[in-house]
Protein backbone atom coordinates (compact mmCIF):
# COMPACT_ATOMS: atom_id res chain seq x y z
CA UNK A 1 0.00 0.00 0.00
CA UNK A 2 1.60 3.34 -1.25
CA UNK A 3 1.63 6.51 1.33
CA UNK A 4 0.50 9.55 -0.62
CA UNK A 5 3.93 11.91 0.12
CA UNK A 6 2.22 14.91 0.04
CA UNK A 7 0.17 13.79 3.18
CA UNK A 8 -0.37 16.56 5.69
CA UNK A 9 2.18 15.81 8.64
CA UNK A 10 1.68 13.53 11.85
CA UNK A 11 3.91 14.42 14.63
CA UNK A 12 4.03 12.09 17.28
CA UNK A 13 5.16 13.21 20.91
CA UNK A 14 8.46 11.63 19.98
CA UNK A 15 9.48 14.61 18.46
CA UNK A 16 10.53 16.10 21.92
CA UNK A 17 13.60 12.72 21.79
CA UNK A 18 14.85 15.00 18.78
CA UNK A 19 14.56 18.30 20.56
CA UNK A 20 15.93 16.61 23.86
CA UNK A 21 18.86 14.77 22.04
CA UNK A 22 19.87 18.63 20.60
CA UNK A 23 19.84 20.37 23.75
CA UNK A 24 22.26 18.11 25.32
CA UNK A 25 24.27 18.22 23.09
CA UNK A 26 24.30 22.16 23.10
CA UNK A 27 24.67 22.14 27.09
CA UNK A 28 28.11 20.19 26.41
CA UNK A 29 29.36 22.82 23.91
CA UNK A 30 27.81 25.86 25.86
CA UNK A 31 30.33 28.18 26.29
CA UNK A 32 31.29 28.05 22.23
CA UNK A 33 27.64 27.90 21.03
CA UNK A 34 26.81 30.97 23.78
CA UNK A 35 29.81 33.20 22.54
CA UNK A 36 28.65 32.67 18.84
CA UNK A 37 25.06 33.44 19.13
CA UNK A 38 25.26 36.56 21.36
CA UNK A 39 28.63 38.12 21.55
CA UNK A 40 27.81 39.04 17.55
CA UNK A 41 24.94 40.39 17.53
CA UNK A 42 25.52 43.06 20.64
CA UNK A 43 29.01 43.79 19.10
CA UNK A 44 26.67 45.26 15.95
CA UNK A 45 23.98 46.66 18.49
CA UNK A 46 26.56 48.56 20.32
CA UNK A 47 28.81 49.38 17.66
CA UNK A 48 26.05 50.62 15.61
CA UNK A 49 23.97 51.80 18.16
CA UNK A 50 26.29 54.33 19.59
CA UNK A 51 28.79 54.74 16.36
CA UNK A 52 26.29 55.66 13.92
CA UNK A 53 23.52 56.83 16.50
CA UNK A 54 26.10 59.73 17.34
CA UNK A 55 25.95 60.66 13.81
CA UNK A 56 22.47 59.93 12.48
CA UNK A 57 20.94 61.53 15.93
CA UNK A 58 17.07 60.68 16.55
CA UNK A 59 14.93 58.43 14.47
CA UNK A 60 11.35 58.99 15.10
CA UNK A 61 11.82 60.59 18.31
CA UNK A 62 13.91 58.45 20.08
CA UNK A 63 17.85 57.87 20.04
CA UNK A 64 18.68 55.27 17.18
CA UNK A 65 20.32 52.75 20.04
CA UNK A 66 16.35 52.62 20.63
CA UNK A 67 15.22 51.82 17.30
CA UNK A 68 18.12 50.16 16.59
CA UNK A 69 18.05 47.71 19.34
CA UNK A 70 14.16 45.83 18.32
CA UNK A 71 15.81 45.20 15.00
CA UNK A 72 19.03 43.86 15.87
CA UNK A 73 16.88 41.75 18.20
CA UNK A 74 14.86 40.23 15.31
CA UNK A 75 18.03 40.00 13.12
CA UNK A 76 19.51 38.35 15.83
CA UNK A 77 16.73 35.62 16.27
CA UNK A 78 16.73 35.02 12.25
CA UNK A 79 20.21 34.49 12.18
CA UNK A 80 20.45 32.14 14.59
CA UNK A 81 17.34 30.18 13.69
CA UNK A 82 19.31 30.26 10.00
CA UNK A 83 22.22 28.61 11.26
CA UNK A 84 21.01 26.27 13.42
CA UNK A 85 18.48 24.71 10.62
CA UNK A 86 21.04 24.96 7.50
CA UNK A 87 24.49 23.50 9.54
CA UNK A 88 23.51 22.22 12.11
CA UNK A 89 20.37 20.76 10.77
CA UNK A 90 22.65 19.31 7.72
CA UNK A 91 25.32 17.74 9.71
CA UNK A 92 23.03 15.75 11.30
CA UNK A 93 20.75 14.70 8.41
CA UNK A 94 23.61 14.36 5.78
CA UNK A 95 27.30 13.93 7.28
CA UNK A 96 26.84 12.45 10.72
CA UNK A 97 23.70 10.13 9.59
CA UNK A 98 21.90 11.14 12.89
CA UNK A 99 18.15 11.33 11.40
CA UNK A 100 18.93 7.36 9.84
CA UNK A 101 19.79 6.11 13.65
CA UNK A 102 16.72 8.01 15.14
CA UNK A 103 14.20 6.87 12.58
CA UNK A 104 15.65 2.98 12.98
CA UNK A 105 13.78 3.59 16.24
CA UNK A 106 10.08 4.38 16.13
CA UNK A 107 10.49 7.59 15.55
CA UNK A 108 8.99 9.34 11.89
CA UNK A 109 10.75 11.48 9.59
CA UNK A 110 8.17 13.92 10.40
CA UNK A 111 9.26 13.98 14.25
CA UNK A 112 12.25 14.83 13.43
CA UNK A 113 11.67 17.42 11.04
CA UNK A 114 9.54 18.92 14.11
CA UNK A 115 12.24 18.07 16.45
CA UNK A 116 14.95 20.20 14.43
CA UNK A 117 12.08 22.97 13.89
CA UNK A 118 11.45 23.20 17.83
CA UNK A 119 14.86 23.29 18.67
CA UNK A 120 16.23 25.86 15.70
CA UNK A 121 13.75 28.07 17.12
CA UNK A 122 14.67 27.39 20.98
CA UNK A 123 18.25 28.57 19.60
CA UNK A 124 16.92 31.32 18.24
CA UNK A 125 14.63 32.29 21.46
CA UNK A 126 18.28 32.61 23.87
CA UNK A 127 19.93 34.80 21.07
CA UNK A 128 16.86 36.86 20.62
CA UNK A 129 15.77 37.14 24.84
CA UNK A 130 18.91 37.91 24.99
CA UNK A 131 19.18 40.84 23.06
CA UNK A 132 16.05 42.13 25.10
CA UNK A 133 17.88 41.95 28.54
CA UNK A 134 20.69 43.38 27.54
CA UNK A 135 18.49 46.39 25.77
CA UNK A 136 16.78 46.43 28.73
CA UNK A 137 20.00 46.83 31.31
CA UNK A 138 20.89 49.80 28.88
CA UNK A 139 18.02 51.10 29.86
CA UNK A 140 16.84 51.28 26.27
CA UNK A 141 13.29 49.29 27.04
CA UNK A 142 11.20 51.49 29.75
CA UNK A 143 7.69 49.46 29.35
CA UNK A 144 6.22 46.75 30.42
CA UNK A 145 4.65 46.22 26.93
CA UNK A 146 8.14 44.83 26.13
CA UNK A 147 7.13 41.94 28.47
CA UNK A 148 5.25 40.40 25.43
CA UNK A 149 8.20 40.18 23.39
CA UNK A 150 8.60 37.23 25.29
CA UNK A 151 6.30 35.56 23.17
CA UNK A 152 6.84 37.47 19.58
CA UNK A 153 10.57 35.97 19.37
CA UNK A 154 9.49 31.69 19.51
CA UNK A 155 6.93 32.56 16.86
CA UNK A 156 9.94 34.61 15.01
CA UNK A 157 12.03 31.49 15.62
CA UNK A 158 10.18 29.00 13.66
CA UNK A 159 8.84 31.76 10.89
CA UNK A 160 12.77 31.65 10.27
CA UNK A 161 13.69 27.81 10.92
CA UNK A 162 10.79 26.19 8.85
CA UNK A 163 11.90 28.23 5.89
CA UNK A 164 15.99 27.31 7.14
CA UNK A 165 14.96 23.59 6.73
CA UNK A 166 12.95 23.78 3.15
CA UNK A 167 17.12 25.22 2.34
CA UNK A 168 18.52 22.27 3.86
CA UNK A 169 16.26 19.64 2.42
CA UNK A 170 17.67 20.83 -1.14
CA UNK A 171 20.97 21.13 -0.16
CA UNK A 172 23.88 18.86 -1.17
CA UNK A 173 26.60 20.43 0.76
CA UNK A 174 27.67 23.04 3.11
CA UNK A 175 28.18 25.60 0.34
CA UNK A 176 24.53 25.73 -1.03
CA UNK A 177 23.74 27.81 1.90
CA UNK A 178 25.80 30.67 0.81
CA UNK A 179 23.20 31.42 -1.78
CA UNK A 180 20.04 31.65 0.51
CA UNK A 181 22.67 33.92 2.93
CA UNK A 182 23.77 35.96 -0.34
CA UNK A 183 20.43 36.13 -1.73
CA UNK A 184 17.84 36.09 0.83
CA UNK A 185 18.88 37.03 4.32
CA UNK A 186 21.41 39.31 3.41
CA UNK A 187 19.30 41.82 1.31
CA UNK A 188 16.29 40.98 3.41
CA UNK A 189 17.65 43.08 6.37
CA UNK A 190 18.44 45.83 4.52
CA UNK A 191 14.80 45.51 3.54
CA UNK A 192 12.92 45.30 6.70
CA UNK A 193 13.17 48.23 8.74
CA UNK A 194 16.02 46.44 10.98
CA UNK A 195 18.70 49.50 10.62
CA UNK A 196 16.32 52.13 9.63
CA UNK A 197 12.54 52.94 8.62
CA UNK A 198 10.65 51.53 6.20
CA UNK A 199 10.10 54.86 4.71
CA UNK A 200 13.34 55.24 3.59
CA UNK A 201 13.01 52.99 1.22
CA UNK A 202 11.31 53.24 -2.37
CA UNK A 203 8.11 52.42 -2.35
CA UNK A 204 8.41 49.60 -4.68
CA UNK A 205 10.83 47.83 -2.47
CA UNK A 206 8.90 48.34 0.22
CA UNK A 207 6.30 45.24 -1.18
CA UNK A 208 9.26 43.07 -0.83
CA UNK A 209 9.44 43.60 2.83
CA UNK A 210 5.74 43.11 3.00
CA UNK A 211 5.53 39.38 2.34
CA UNK A 212 8.86 39.03 3.78
CA UNK A 213 8.82 37.33 7.25
CA UNK A 214 11.73 39.95 9.26
CA UNK A 215 9.49 42.77 8.61
CA UNK A 216 6.36 41.37 10.24
CA UNK A 217 8.54 40.11 12.95
CA UNK A 218 10.09 43.95 12.91
CA UNK A 219 6.93 45.26 13.43
CA UNK A 220 5.65 43.60 16.34
CA UNK A 221 8.76 43.80 18.41
CA UNK A 222 9.66 47.88 17.59
CA UNK A 223 6.21 49.10 18.78
CA UNK A 224 5.90 46.92 21.91
CA UNK A 225 9.45 47.66 23.12
CA UNK A 226 8.50 50.99 22.47
CA UNK A 227 5.85 50.84 24.95
CA UNK A 228 2.93 50.60 21.93
CA UNK A 229 0.57 48.15 20.56
CA UNK A 230 1.88 47.20 17.07
CA UNK A 231 -0.72 48.42 14.38
CA UNK A 232 -2.01 45.47 12.49
CA UNK A 233 -1.19 42.65 15.24
CA UNK A 234 -3.44 39.50 14.02
CA UNK A 235 -1.76 40.43 10.16
CA UNK A 236 1.69 40.23 11.35
CA UNK A 237 1.23 37.13 13.50
CA UNK A 238 -0.65 35.51 10.73
CA UNK A 239 2.14 35.86 8.35
CA UNK A 240 4.77 34.34 10.83
CA UNK A 241 2.54 31.56 11.37
CA UNK A 242 2.05 31.20 7.71
CA UNK A 243 5.19 30.91 7.18
CA UNK A 244 6.25 27.80 9.81
CA UNK A 245 3.21 26.37 8.93
CA UNK A 246 3.51 26.11 5.14
CA UNK A 247 7.29 26.12 5.22
CA UNK A 248 7.29 23.09 7.49
CA UNK A 249 5.02 20.70 5.30
CA UNK A 250 7.22 22.17 2.46
CA UNK A 251 10.59 20.82 4.41
CA UNK A 252 8.84 17.45 5.20
CA UNK A 253 7.57 16.72 1.45
CA UNK A 254 10.99 17.44 0.46
CA UNK A 255 12.54 15.16 2.83
CA UNK A 256 9.89 12.45 1.93
CA UNK A 257 11.43 12.86 -1.37
CA UNK A 258 15.24 13.11 -0.57
CA UNK A 259 15.49 10.73 2.56
CA UNK A 260 12.33 7.75 2.11
CA UNK A 261 11.83 7.46 -1.81
CA UNK B 1 4.67 -17.35 13.65
CA UNK B 2 6.09 -15.41 11.14
CA UNK B 3 8.07 -12.62 12.94
CA UNK B 4 8.67 -10.85 9.59
CA UNK B 5 7.30 -11.77 6.28
CA UNK B 6 7.71 -10.14 2.84
CA UNK B 7 5.56 -10.96 -0.18
CA UNK B 8 6.55 -10.06 -3.49
CA UNK B 9 8.45 -6.78 -2.93
CA UNK B 10 9.59 -4.42 -5.41
CA UNK B 11 11.49 -1.39 -6.03
CA UNK B 12 12.88 0.38 -8.17
CA UNK B 13 15.41 3.58 -8.34
CA UNK B 14 15.13 5.62 -11.18
CA UNK B 15 13.90 2.95 -13.61
CA UNK B 16 16.44 0.23 -12.71
CA UNK B 17 14.88 -2.62 -10.36
CA UNK B 18 16.58 -3.05 -7.23
CA UNK B 19 14.31 -5.60 -5.48
CA UNK B 20 12.55 -7.80 -7.97
CA UNK B 21 9.58 -9.89 -6.20
CA UNK B 22 11.19 -11.16 -2.94
CA UNK B 23 9.42 -13.39 -0.89
CA UNK B 24 10.25 -14.09 1.93
CA UNK B 25 9.15 -15.02 6.14
CA UNK B 26 11.43 -15.49 8.93
CA UNK B 27 10.12 -17.42 12.17
CA UNK B 28 10.57 -16.26 15.97
CA UNK B 29 13.85 -17.74 16.94
CA UNK B 30 15.20 -18.02 13.44
CA UNK B 31 18.77 -16.64 12.55
CA UNK B 32 18.44 -15.37 9.18
CA UNK B 33 20.82 -14.35 6.35
CA UNK B 34 20.32 -12.42 3.67
CA UNK B 35 23.87 -12.96 1.17
CA UNK B 36 24.47 -11.67 -1.87
CA UNK B 37 27.23 -9.58 -3.78
CA UNK B 38 27.06 -5.66 -3.59
CA UNK B 39 24.41 -4.44 -5.47
CA UNK B 40 22.25 -7.14 -4.76
CA UNK B 41 19.49 -5.27 -3.20
CA UNK B 42 20.18 -6.29 0.20
CA UNK B 43 20.01 -3.20 2.15
CA UNK B 44 17.09 -2.10 0.20
CA UNK B 45 15.26 -5.22 1.16
CA UNK B 46 16.21 -4.34 4.75
CA UNK B 47 14.61 -0.90 4.15
CA UNK B 48 11.60 -2.07 2.78
CA UNK B 49 11.14 -4.23 5.71
CA UNK B 50 11.91 -1.34 7.96
CA UNK B 51 9.27 0.95 6.77
CA UNK B 52 12.52 3.50 6.30
CA UNK B 53 11.36 2.93 2.41
CA UNK B 54 8.34 2.80 0.04
CA UNK B 55 8.00 -0.96 -2.02
CA UNK B 56 6.52 0.00 -5.79
CA UNK B 57 4.97 -3.41 -4.84
CA UNK B 58 4.41 -6.19 -2.37
CA UNK B 59 3.69 -6.36 1.14
CA UNK B 60 5.54 -6.34 4.57
CA UNK B 61 4.17 -7.68 7.94
CA UNK B 62 6.69 -7.33 11.06
CA UNK B 63 5.53 -7.77 14.21
CA UNK B 64 2.24 -8.25 12.86
CA UNK B 65 2.19 -4.52 12.23
CA UNK B 66 1.28 -3.73 8.57
CA UNK B 67 4.39 -1.88 7.13
CA UNK B 68 5.35 0.63 6.04
CA UNK B 69 1.66 2.24 7.59
CA UNK B 70 2.39 0.99 11.34
CA UNK B 71 6.17 1.33 10.81
CA UNK B 72 6.48 3.60 13.93
CA UNK B 73 4.54 0.63 15.82
CA UNK B 74 6.92 -2.18 14.25
CA UNK B 75 10.10 -0.75 14.88
CA UNK B 76 9.31 -0.30 18.88
CA UNK B 77 10.33 -4.14 19.18
CA UNK B 78 13.07 -3.86 17.01
CA UNK B 79 16.66 -3.40 17.23
CA UNK B 80 18.68 -2.12 14.08
CA UNK B 81 22.49 -2.27 13.60
CA UNK B 82 22.94 -0.06 10.67
CA UNK B 83 25.85 -0.86 7.95
CA UNK B 84 27.85 2.45 8.44
CA UNK B 85 27.98 3.47 12.10
CA UNK B 86 25.79 6.49 12.95
CA UNK B 87 27.05 6.56 16.75
CA UNK B 88 26.33 10.27 18.07
CA UNK B 89 30.07 11.51 17.95
CA UNK B 90 28.79 14.50 20.72
CA UNK B 91 28.17 11.72 22.88
CA UNK B 92 30.28 9.78 25.35
CA UNK B 93 29.52 5.74 24.88
CA UNK B 94 27.27 5.91 27.73
CA UNK B 95 25.17 8.58 26.87
CA UNK B 96 25.04 7.10 22.86
CA UNK B 97 22.83 4.40 24.74
CA UNK B 98 20.71 6.63 27.12
CA UNK B 99 19.49 8.97 24.58
CA UNK B 100 19.00 6.31 21.87
CA UNK B 101 16.55 4.97 24.63
CA UNK B 102 14.33 7.72 24.97
CA UNK B 103 13.22 7.83 21.43
CA UNK B 104 12.13 4.45 22.12
CA UNK B 105 9.79 6.11 25.02
CA UNK B 106 12.22 4.98 27.52
CA UNK B 107 13.70 7.37 29.80
CA UNK B 108 17.17 7.83 31.19
CA UNK B 109 16.01 5.99 34.69
CA UNK B 110 14.28 3.29 32.96
CA UNK B 111 18.17 2.37 30.68
CA UNK B 112 19.93 3.29 33.76
CA UNK B 113 20.09 0.69 35.06
CA UNK B 114 20.68 -1.39 32.13
CA UNK B 115 23.89 0.41 31.31
CA UNK B 116 26.40 -2.23 33.14
CA UNK B 117 24.74 -5.18 30.96
CA UNK B 118 25.34 -3.76 27.72
CA UNK B 119 28.47 -2.16 28.50
CA UNK B 120 29.61 -5.60 29.60
CA UNK B 121 28.43 -7.13 26.12
CA UNK B 122 29.88 -4.70 24.36
CA UNK B 123 32.69 -5.62 25.90
CA UNK B 124 33.28 -1.27 26.66
CA UNK B 125 33.22 -1.98 30.51
CA UNK B 126 35.46 1.39 32.29
CA UNK B 127 34.89 3.23 28.74
CA UNK B 128 31.35 4.65 29.82
CA UNK B 129 32.28 7.88 29.97
CA UNK B 130 34.76 7.56 26.71
CA UNK B 131 33.73 10.32 23.59
CA UNK B 132 33.24 8.58 20.49
CA UNK B 133 36.39 9.09 18.71
CA UNK B 134 38.58 7.35 20.39
CA UNK B 135 37.06 4.36 20.05
CA UNK B 136 38.28 1.53 17.37
CA UNK B 137 35.89 0.28 14.35
CA UNK B 138 35.55 -2.81 16.40
CA UNK B 139 34.23 -0.94 19.48
CA UNK B 140 32.15 0.94 17.42
CA UNK B 141 30.57 -1.62 16.02
CA UNK B 142 29.85 -3.30 18.87
CA UNK B 143 28.78 -0.17 20.81
CA UNK B 144 25.99 0.08 17.50
CA UNK B 145 25.35 -3.41 18.49
CA UNK B 146 24.66 -2.57 22.42
CA UNK B 147 22.74 0.49 21.25
CA UNK B 148 20.15 -1.99 19.45
CA UNK B 149 19.21 -3.76 22.26
CA UNK B 150 18.75 -0.84 23.93
CA UNK B 151 14.83 -1.48 24.04
CA UNK B 152 15.48 -4.96 24.63
CA UNK B 153 13.84 -6.54 21.21
CA UNK B 154 12.98 -9.54 20.19
CA UNK B 155 14.23 -8.82 16.57
CA UNK B 156 17.76 -7.80 15.39
CA UNK B 157 18.29 -7.06 11.93
CA UNK B 158 22.08 -6.09 11.08
CA UNK B 159 22.94 -4.80 7.58
CA UNK B 160 26.65 -6.15 7.15
CA UNK B 161 27.58 -6.30 11.14
CA UNK B 162 31.23 -7.10 10.27
CA UNK B 163 32.47 -5.94 7.08
CA UNK B 164 35.43 -3.37 7.67
CA UNK B 165 36.41 -5.53 11.08
CA UNK B 166 39.02 -6.73 11.29
CA UNK B 167 39.38 -11.04 12.77
CA UNK B 168 39.75 -10.58 15.80
CA UNK B 169 36.49 -8.21 16.00
CA UNK B 170 34.62 -10.28 13.59
CA UNK B 171 35.08 -13.15 15.96
CA UNK B 172 33.67 -11.25 18.95
CA UNK B 173 30.25 -9.88 17.02
CA UNK B 174 29.51 -13.27 15.75
CA UNK B 175 29.75 -14.73 19.66
CA UNK B 176 27.51 -11.83 20.59
CA UNK B 177 25.63 -12.54 18.05
CA UNK B 178 25.26 -16.54 18.93
CA UNK B 179 24.89 -15.58 22.40
CA UNK B 180 21.54 -13.36 21.61
CA UNK B 181 20.36 -16.22 19.44
CA UNK B 182 20.58 -18.54 22.37
CA UNK B 183 18.36 -16.20 24.14
CA UNK B 184 16.11 -16.59 22.00
CA UNK B 185 16.42 -13.36 19.88
CA UNK B 186 15.09 -13.58 15.95
CA UNK B 187 18.29 -12.79 13.86
CA UNK B 188 18.20 -11.01 10.52
CA UNK B 189 21.37 -10.03 8.96
CA UNK B 190 22.96 -8.83 5.77
CA UNK B 191 25.98 -9.96 4.35
CA UNK B 192 28.21 -10.42 1.32
CA UNK B 193 30.86 -13.13 3.41
CA UNK B 194 29.66 -16.33 2.67
CA UNK B 195 31.90 -17.95 6.11
CA UNK B 196 29.61 -15.42 8.07
CA UNK B 197 26.21 -17.10 6.12
CA UNK B 198 27.34 -20.49 7.06
CA UNK B 199 28.58 -19.79 10.65
CA UNK B 200 25.82 -17.92 11.90
CA UNK B 201 22.10 -18.54 10.21
CA UNK B 202 20.41 -21.68 10.23
CA UNK B 203 18.83 -20.66 6.80
CA UNK B 204 19.77 -18.04 4.05
CA UNK B 205 18.69 -16.45 1.02
CA UNK B 206 20.84 -16.24 -2.17
CA UNK B 207 20.11 -12.53 -3.72
CA UNK B 208 21.34 -11.61 -6.70
CA UNK B 209 19.93 -8.63 -9.16
CA UNK B 210 17.39 -8.13 -7.08
CA UNK B 211 15.90 -11.62 -6.88
CA UNK B 212 16.17 -14.31 -4.57
CA UNK B 213 17.77 -16.92 -6.46
CA UNK B 214 17.71 -19.79 -3.82
CA UNK B 215 16.55 -20.56 0.02
CA UNK B 216 17.55 -22.62 2.54
CA UNK B 217 19.71 -24.10 5.41
CA UNK B 218 23.26 -23.73 4.42
CA UNK B 219 24.24 -27.21 4.62
CA UNK B 220 20.80 -28.44 2.56
CA UNK B 221 21.94 -25.83 -0.02
CA UNK B 222 25.54 -27.47 -0.52
CA UNK B 223 24.30 -30.70 -0.77
CA UNK B 224 21.78 -29.52 -2.79
CA UNK B 225 23.59 -27.38 -5.37
CA UNK B 226 27.22 -28.08 -5.33
CA UNK B 227 29.60 -31.43 -5.22
CA UNK B 228 30.47 -31.86 -1.72
CA UNK B 229 34.76 -31.17 -2.44
CA UNK B 230 36.29 -29.19 -4.47
CA UNK B 231 40.16 -28.58 -5.49
CA UNK B 232 41.74 -25.56 -6.68
CA UNK B 233 45.10 -25.42 -8.11
CA UNK B 234 47.50 -22.85 -9.58
CA UNK B 235 50.85 -22.63 -10.69
CA UNK B 236 52.73 -22.69 -14.03
CA UNK B 237 50.97 -24.84 -16.43
CA UNK B 238 47.56 -25.45 -14.50
CA UNK B 239 45.65 -24.95 -17.97
CA UNK B 240 47.67 -27.48 -19.41
CA UNK B 241 47.36 -30.09 -16.23
CA UNK B 242 43.29 -29.06 -16.86
CA UNK B 243 42.91 -29.96 -20.04
CA UNK B 244 44.77 -33.05 -19.67
CA UNK B 245 43.76 -34.23 -16.28
CA UNK B 246 41.84 -31.99 -14.48
CA UNK B 247 38.30 -31.97 -16.22
CA UNK B 248 38.79 -35.94 -16.74
CA UNK B 249 39.14 -36.59 -13.07
CA UNK B 250 36.52 -34.17 -11.65
CA UNK B 251 33.00 -34.10 -11.68
CA UNK B 252 32.88 -30.38 -12.95
CA UNK B 253 35.86 -28.15 -13.85
CA UNK B 254 35.70 -24.21 -13.96
CA UNK B 255 38.86 -21.98 -14.68
CA UNK B 256 38.67 -18.60 -13.00
CA UNK B 257 41.67 -16.56 -14.06
CA UNK B 258 44.45 -18.64 -13.14
CA UNK B 259 42.78 -21.26 -10.94
CA UNK B 260 41.37 -24.36 -11.64
CA UNK B 261 38.57 -25.37 -9.65
CA UNK B 262 37.23 -28.65 -9.57
CA UNK B 263 34.35 -29.75 -7.71
CA UNK B 264 33.81 -33.73 -7.96
CA UNK B 265 32.66 -36.07 -4.88
CA UNK B 266 35.98 -37.25 -3.64
CA UNK B 267 38.54 -35.80 -4.23
CA UNK B 268 41.92 -38.51 -4.19
CA UNK B 269 42.10 -38.88 -7.31
CA UNK B 270 42.93 -35.43 -7.64
CA UNK B 271 45.01 -34.67 -5.31
CA UNK B 272 47.01 -37.48 -6.26
CA UNK B 273 47.55 -35.75 -10.19
CA UNK B 274 48.24 -32.70 -8.53
CA UNK B 275 50.87 -34.28 -6.30
CA UNK B 276 52.65 -35.40 -9.13
CA UNK B 277 53.16 -32.22 -11.23
CA UNK B 278 55.86 -30.17 -8.97
CA UNK B 279 55.12 -26.97 -10.47
CA UNK B 280 51.35 -27.08 -9.20
CA UNK B 281 49.97 -25.95 -5.96
CA UNK B 282 46.59 -26.85 -4.48
CA UNK B 283 44.41 -26.38 -1.88
CA UNK B 284 41.49 -28.79 -1.11
CA UNK B 285 38.53 -28.51 1.00
CA UNK B 286 35.06 -28.63 1.64
CA UNK B 287 32.55 -26.78 -0.70
CA UNK B 288 30.97 -23.51 0.53
CA UNK B 289 28.58 -21.10 0.23
CA UNK B 290 30.62 -19.40 -2.24
CA UNK B 291 30.44 -22.62 -4.26
CA UNK B 292 26.82 -22.58 -4.37
CA UNK B 293 26.85 -18.88 -4.98
CA UNK B 294 29.38 -19.53 -8.29
CA UNK B 295 27.25 -21.89 -9.35
CA UNK B 296 24.07 -20.11 -9.04
CA UNK B 297 25.33 -16.87 -10.84
CA UNK B 298 27.54 -18.57 -13.32
CA UNK B 299 30.35 -15.45 -12.74
CA UNK B 300 33.42 -17.44 -12.84
CA UNK B 301 35.18 -16.55 -16.46
CA UNK B 302 35.51 -19.73 -18.70
CA UNK B 303 38.22 -20.16 -20.77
Amino acid sequence: MLQNPFAWPRVSPRFAAVWRRNVLVWRKLLGASLLGNLAEPLIYLLGLGYGLGNLVGEVNGRPYITFLAAGSLCSATMNAASFESFYSAFSRMHVQRTWDAIMNAPVSLEDVVAGELVWSATKACISGLAILIVAAAMGLVMTPLAAWVVLVVPLVGLAFAAPGLVVTACARGYDFFTYYFTIVITPMLFLSGVFFPLEQLPEVLRWAAYVLPLWHAVALVRPLMLGEVPPQLMLHVAVLVGYTVVCFYAAVVLLRRRLLA
Amino acid sequence: MAVLEAIELEKSYGGTAVVRGVSMAIDRGECFGLLGPNGAGKTTTLRLCLGLTEPDGGRITLNGYRVPVQARAARAAVGVVPQLDNLDPDFTVEENLLVYGRYFGLPPRRVRPRLPELLSFAGLEGRARSPIQTLSGGMKRRLTLARALVNDPDVIILDEPTTGLDPQARHLIWERLRQLAGRGKTLILTTHFMDEAERLCNRIAVMDGGRLIAQGAPRALIEQHVEPQVVEAYGDGVRDWAREEGARLSGRLEMAGDTAFCYTANGDALSASLDRRPGLRYLRRPANLEDVFLKLTGRELRD
